[in-house]
């Protein structure tokens, strides 16, 4: 698998950039908070973003996330399902903007309606898939993080 | 049992279960997931699967067996329900769920009941195969073996 991380600087994606150790001055791994009120759905596509290198923290519903960025934490990616209890993705991904959030929020849903993914990429989405993610949608959504960082 | 007949039979078991449509290639990509670093990873999700979806036909029987039946809480159960099978790659499952909701749309308590027997049959059938798939897989952790891949329904 290809790790990704946040090099001197620049975000680097291991294999293709022949990273060796001592070009290593700083590294930060990128950090994403998974946002689904399903705990299978947060255990794999948790699991799907560490087995490209990132951290992962995982909350519940919306308010939880909203909750976690006011605590003064910061995600690089966000991966925010639609519908929740308590808070939904649509009000959330709204209230992280207003609050000046800018990480990449990325909308995951079931519902592959063409007016709901609008409806919720209105909101401030960076992109909107429909769930559950695979090892080639976490890459097209790594890939536009990159271009989001560099 | 040796290992590599172990290995021959998760094959085999693994191919069949996708021939019949039982899983798809979701499940090939959770398989792909689980390493030295999360040697239960499969096992993990799977049992995940299974208490949601012990909630979740619960919850239907319960929202199907009142009088006047709120089909729009029915079919949010249901939209879980697809979600969760999706998530597992559990195939039947999830294509009962969409027939399950174009009946709910409609307001078809008949054909929702039906619908529901149906997705506890399919339910019961890939818990069972499933179970059986780990328990060969656990067979042959414990005779030294490596899992072997199904790459083509990757």
């Amino acid at each position: 698998m290809v790790p990704w991380f946040y090099l001197a600087g620049k975000m680097v994606i291991g294999s293709s950039k022949k990273v060796v150790a001592d070009q290593i001055e700083e590294v930060r791994r990128i950090c994403a908070l998974v946002v689904d009120d399903d705990p299978l759905v947060r255990r794999i596509h948790g699991m799907l973003l560490a087995r490209y290198g990132l951290e992962t923290e995982a909350a519940e519903n919306g308010k939880e996330a909203v909750d976690l960025f006011l605590s003064g934490k910061t995600f690089d990616l966000v991966l925010m399902d639609m519908e929740m209890p308590v808070m939904d993705g649509l009000q959330a991904t709204q209230r992280l903007r207003g609050m000046g959030v800018s990480s990449m929020i990325v909308g995951v849903t079931a519902r592959g309606l063409e007016a709901e993914k609008e409806a919720f990429m209105a909101t401030g989405l960076d992109a909107c898939w429909v769930k559950p993610l695979n090892a080639e949608a976490i890459i097209s959504v790594l890939d536009e993080l990159a271009k989001k960082l560099l | 049992m040796e290992v590599d007949q172990l290995q021959r039979s998760f094959l085999e078991y693994s191919r069949l279960l996708f021939h019949e449509g039982f899983l798809d290639g979701q499940f090939s990509q959770l398989q792909l997931l689980q390493d030295e670093s999360n040697p239960d990873f499969v096992l993990e999700v799977v049992s995940l699967f299974f208490e949601d979806s012990e909630r979740l036909l619960n919850d239907l029987t319960i929202a199907l067996d009142q009088q006047n039946v709120d089909f729009k809480k029915l079919d949010a159960h249901v939209h879980q329900f697809k979600g969760s099978s999706s998530s597992i790659g559990a195939q039947r499952v999830k294509n009962v769920c969409i027939a399950f909701r174009n009946l709910c749309d409609e307001q078809n308590a008949e054909g929702c009941l039906r619908c529901l027997q149906q997705v506890k049959q399919e339910y019961l059938l890939v818990k069972t195969k499933l179970e059986a798939l780990l328990r060969l897989e656990q067979q042959i952790v414990a005779a030294g073996g490596a899992i072997p891949m199904l790459n083509e329904f990757c």
